[in-house]
């Protein structure tokens, strides 16, 4: 029948794309990315156990009772079976039990904001998304970078991330997790590529008329030397990012060209995320219970960018 | 500031010329329309039979028509949008810059959900419900009126749009800062936010309304849970409607406070916080989807038991299921944005949440299955649409369930994925449950059955269309294509664009064909009759009534001892019978008022959106104005006297009779 072709179509579509899709978030090249595409297949196939045969009992049931088979029974007020009605509310629940463990265990080890185990220590980078570009600031090697992302494979890291204006999502699809970019706020995303390569990274939240062009590559490096040639290289080439400069970067502009700069002016991140806060930085309501700080413990004194966390 | 506010003559986009070219066409065929109900002398018939109506069934069918409008202007930013993609691939720009394709994609929810899905639903509420239940119109009549007019002002606004100024360019869910005046400082966002204003305010009284006539004017005898389960649908989405769009008003208030007054609700700076609008807007938005789902549910219940001849499997079960979707559909709002940052207790619970909502829907897709079993299925156009979307839905239910998981969420969020997804349970659930429910109740609305080939051909264009159209989307989220890109440039996207794009036609097929459809069948009434007013041999109060029915529903309130109350009847040789004598039958007079009130509203929002503060002053003072009259005109009501009830109910006897119904 028709409609059993259009689910197997429906299959077969969904197969190819599990395969042959390359660069997609089935192909993923670091260990967050690997996990939820592990997540997404095995909660797949579980539901897939129920979701077929009722696809397959739906098409059976309308033929085999079709009208004028008359030698089937016709049972016109039979409405009621405990038996059936049991099982009908026991499979769905069985199946949502299972994925609610599923669920809940990987939202706990998938947890963006947690840093990642046993993989050593992670290099910062600071990302501000303004329209319609990327900035990404790299606090340890003071340097900044406009819509190109360079780090080394197999070294986690560790994005902070806000916006100048609009809401953005900071998303590279082939290594895992995005994250909301929210003015006034900071977000956390924890990332690792697991294989040299470059990436395609963009916002998947719309944020006007420059949105698809908030596109940029990333790329993680063979070696840790390779990474550190390419500070060295951003240091020679670039300019200086100031407060005066990074007011004519926030200025709107579509398919921004990438950009280096060689230094940056100290805290810049952190004056991004409290443009908007500063009337709130000497309250201190925003802060986070002192056990729950991490990797800011060096700026004790300006906690009013937890505001996202805050919301929790 | 001038006379008209920020309008002047540059407000019109004379230099686009698709937009000009539309709004052409849209002029040639309101003139044409005109011209004919001139020629034919309909104006007093519209006047006094259908605008000024308060009968229900009458603005159920305006819902309806209103509805199949906004159906064909959403499909037409719908095909705009596929053919774009189509089109501006490998980094070419396509022939919609964003400027345009921002709004079109916006307009596209909007439209879609607010003006088409919605009035479609809540018209064959209006149709079906008081029928059902034995009542002889809703709680309300006047009401109802008003919100017809009220979300039809909502949609002239919305459509107003077009040519004069511009729409909303933030997507539908118009988050700010986006959407706040430092980034959005036209009037789009206005219209966006006065066109949804009005129209929640008429969904907001439709769904108390109909919570009352369920609760006070059921007919004697039927207890609650005697109640025909697409009311029972309904009354949950009624019960999500008065619980939810207060939400939606509240939210797009303190929008505009923010836009107009220069609050700091949800800017940027001075303290205002976007998170709290996305979590309010979705804290509508989830229990909307349930508003709309919900009734299509209570649709293929009624279709599939009345098809295959049998009572409705596990009637209980699907009352529960239907409250605890509604229950649950409070607490998972916030699965639309699990990227927002928070901490994986709060995602996890949310997300477990959502999946239990699987267990109830689960259900009632096996109580589908066993009301068809050992039964006698007659293929008809509406038992497509029921089977279509039991196949349709179940992969939509399960790629949602995949989206409710965080961690899965976490790469699929905001993707094609997403849009594969909501379509995938949209279209396949509540459209398919609507365009059911249109073929279902259309003989008992307007006398005549529907054509049945070319009903089947739309059925068949849409099915096979929805799977062309949004299967490839789900392999593009996976590949990695987030929504609302305008071009792309990735050559292995672009197959599955062009797939996506000719599904969009087949689609386009399947709404002419229904075009065709309603034509042919108008034409050929006189077959197609329904003179019984039950041609589907149905189960409930409904199909006791004459099709169309007559304008009282019941000449003599029925006393209902079953859930099928009209099969019961029948069985107890009660059906067709002629009463002793009539009481006399207390009606509401129609108004007027209704219309009115909505255009002086529907003015006040075009003077808010464009400052023109004199007539947003006239137009709500308008409106209080005739507010005031009619609460205190007592010319509201006359009654229907034995004589008249006796010749309606005999022709009716009569009709039955020859198509063989004996009493």
């Amino acid at each position: 029948m028709f409609i059993r072709n259009l689910s197997k179509f429906a299959l077969m579509a969904a197969v190819l794309a599990l395969a042959g899709c390359e660069g997609g978030v089935l192909d993923p090249k670091g260990q967050v990315g690997v996990e939820e595409k592990w997540l997404i297949l095995v909660s797949t196939v579980l539901m897939l156990l129920v979701v077929l045969p009722v696809i397959g009992m739906t098409l059976y049931f309308a033929w085999k009772y079709r009208e004028g088979r008359d030698h089937e029974i016709y049972a016109p007020k039979w409405a009621h079976s405990t038996k059936i009605e049991t099982v009908v509310w026991i499979i769905p629940i069985i199946i949502v039990l299972i994925l609610g463990v599923i669920t809940w265990r990987t939202t706990h080890s998938l947890d963006p904001y947690k840093p990642l185990e046993g993989k050593g220590e992670h290099l910062t980078v600071e990302v501000v998304s303004l329209n319609w570009k990327w900035l990404f600031i790299y606090p340890e090697q003071g340097i900044a970078t406009v819509n190109e992302l360079v780090f080394p494979a197999h070294k986690p890291v560790r994005f902070k991330i806000t916006s100048e204006s609009t809401m953005n999502s900071f998303f590279i699809p082939q290594l895992g997790s995005q994250i909301y970019s929210m003015a006034g706020m900071e977000t956390k995303l924890h990332l690792i590529a697991d294989e040299p390569g470059v990436y395609d990274g963009f916002s998947a939240n719309y944020s006007g008329a420059g949105f698809t062009g908030m596109q940029f590559k990333a790329t993680a490096t063979e070696t840790p030397e390779d990474f550190d040639a390419w500070v060295a290289k951003v240091k020679q080439q670039g300019s200086s990012l100031t407060k005066a400069s990074y007011a004519k970067l926030a200025e709107p502009t579509e398919y921004h060209p990438i950009e280096y700069f060689g230094t940056v002016e100290d805290q810049l991140f952190h004056s991004v995320v409290m443009k908007y806060m500063a009337d709130h930085g000497a309250m201190d309501y925003y802060s986070k219970p002192a056990n729950a700080v991490e990797g800011d413990a060096s700026r004790p004194a300006k906690s009013a960018h937890h505001h996202a966390e805050a919301e929790e | 500031m001038s006379f008209l506010g920020k309008l002047s003559i540059d407000a019109v986009p004379y230099h686009e010329p698709i937009i000009m070219i539309t709004l052409a066409v849209v002029g040639i065929v309101g003139l044409v329309v005109a011209a004919l109900v001139t020629k034919y002398q309909k104006w007093g018939i519209l006047w006094r039979d259908w605008i000024t109506s308060i009968d229900h069934k009458r603005l159920g069918v305006m819902y309806i028509i209103l509805a199949l409008i906004m159906l064909v202007r959403g499909f037409a930013d719908a095909i705009m949008m596929r053919t774009q993609l189509a089109a501006a691939t490998n980094g070419a720009e396509g022939y919609l810059p964003p400027e345009h394709y921002d709004q079109i994609f916006t307009a596209h929810g909007v439209i879609m959900i607010i003006f088409m899905a919605m009035p479609f639903m809540i018209g064959l509420m209006n149709i079906v419900v008081p029928l059902q239940i034995g009542a002889r119109d809703v709680a309300f009549p006047f009401l109802n009126n008003l919100s017809f007019w009220l979300t039809a002002g909502g949609a002239i606004l919305i459509n107003l749009s077009l040519g004069l100024g511009e729409f909303a360019k933030t997507g539908w869910v118009a988050y700010p800062p986006l959407s706040g005046l430092e980034y959005s400082p036209g009037v789009g966002v206005d219209y966006y936010i006065w066109a949804l204003q009005i129209s929640g305010l008429g969904t907001l009284l439709t769904g108390v309304n109909f919570l009352v006539t369920v609760l006070k004017m059921r007919a004697p005898g039927m207890k609650l849970m005697d109640m025909p389960i697409f009311t029972w649908t309904c009354t949950w989405a009624n019960v999500l409607i008065a619980a939810s769009f207060p939400i939606l008003t509240a939210v797009l208030a303190m929008l505009t406070l923010d836009r107009y007054l220069d609050f700091h609700f949800f800017t940027n700076e001075a303290g205002g916080n976007a998170m709290m609008y996305i979590n309010l807007f979705w804290a509508w938005g989830h229990p909307e989807v349930y508003i709309l789902v919900l009734p299509a549910f209570g649709i293929f219940s009624e279709i599939v038991s009345t098809f295959t001849g049998k009572r409705l499997f596990g009637y209980k079960s699907m009352v529960y299921a239907t409250a605890s979707i509604s229950i649950l559909g409070f607490i998972v709002w916030l699965h639309h944005f699990f990227t927002m940052g928070s901490s994986a207790n709060v995602n996890a619970f949310f997300g477990v949440m959502t999946m239990v909502i699987a267990v109830p829907t689960g259900v009632k897709l096996f109580n589908w299955l066993f009301t068809m079993y050992r039964g006698r299925l007659r293929i008809s156009v509406p038992i497509l649409w029921t089977l279509g979307f039991m196949v349709t839905f179940s992969i939509g239910g399960m790629t949602g369930v995949l989206l409710a998981i965080p961690g899965a969420d976490f790469v699929l969020h905001n993707s094609l994925f997403l849009i594969a997804h909501f379509h995938n349970t949209i279209i396949g659930g509540a459209v398919f449950g609507y365009l059911a429910g249109f073929s279902f109740w259309f003989p008992k609305a307007m006398g005549f059955k529907l054509d049945e080939r070319w009903g089947k051909a739309s059925f068949w264009c849409w099915l096979v269309g929805f799977f062309v159209a949004f299967m490839p989307l789900y392999v593009l989220g996976f590949m990695g294509m987030t929504r609302r890109l305008n071009h792309t440039n990735n050559p292995e996207w672009n197959i599955w664009l062009y797939i996506a794009a000719a599904g969009a036609v087949i689609i386009m097929f399947g709404i002419l064909f229904t075009v065709i459809q309603l034509f042919v069948s108008f034409k050929n009434r006189e077959q197609l009759k329904d003179h019984s007013g039950d041609p589907w041999n149905g189960h409930t109060l409904e199909w006791s009534t004459a099709s169309p029915p007559q304008y009282y529903n019941f000449a003599k309130i029925p006393h209902v001892h079953d859930i099928d109350a009209w099969t019961d009847m029948k069985e107890k040789g009660l059906a067709y019978k002629m009463e002793e004598s009539y009481a006399p039958i207390h009606m509401p007079k129609n108004t007027p008022a209704g219309i009115f009130m909505s255009a002086g509203i529907t003015a006040f929002c075009f003077a808010m959106i464009w400052h023109i503060w004199w007539l947003a002053i006239v137009g709500l003072v308008g409106a209080i104005t005739v507010f005031l009259f009619r609460c205190y005109s007592d010319d509201v009501d006359y009654y229907v006297q034995p004589e008249e009830i006796v010749e309606i109910e005999s022709a009716h006897l009569e009709s039955a009779k020859k198509e063989g119904v004996t009493a």
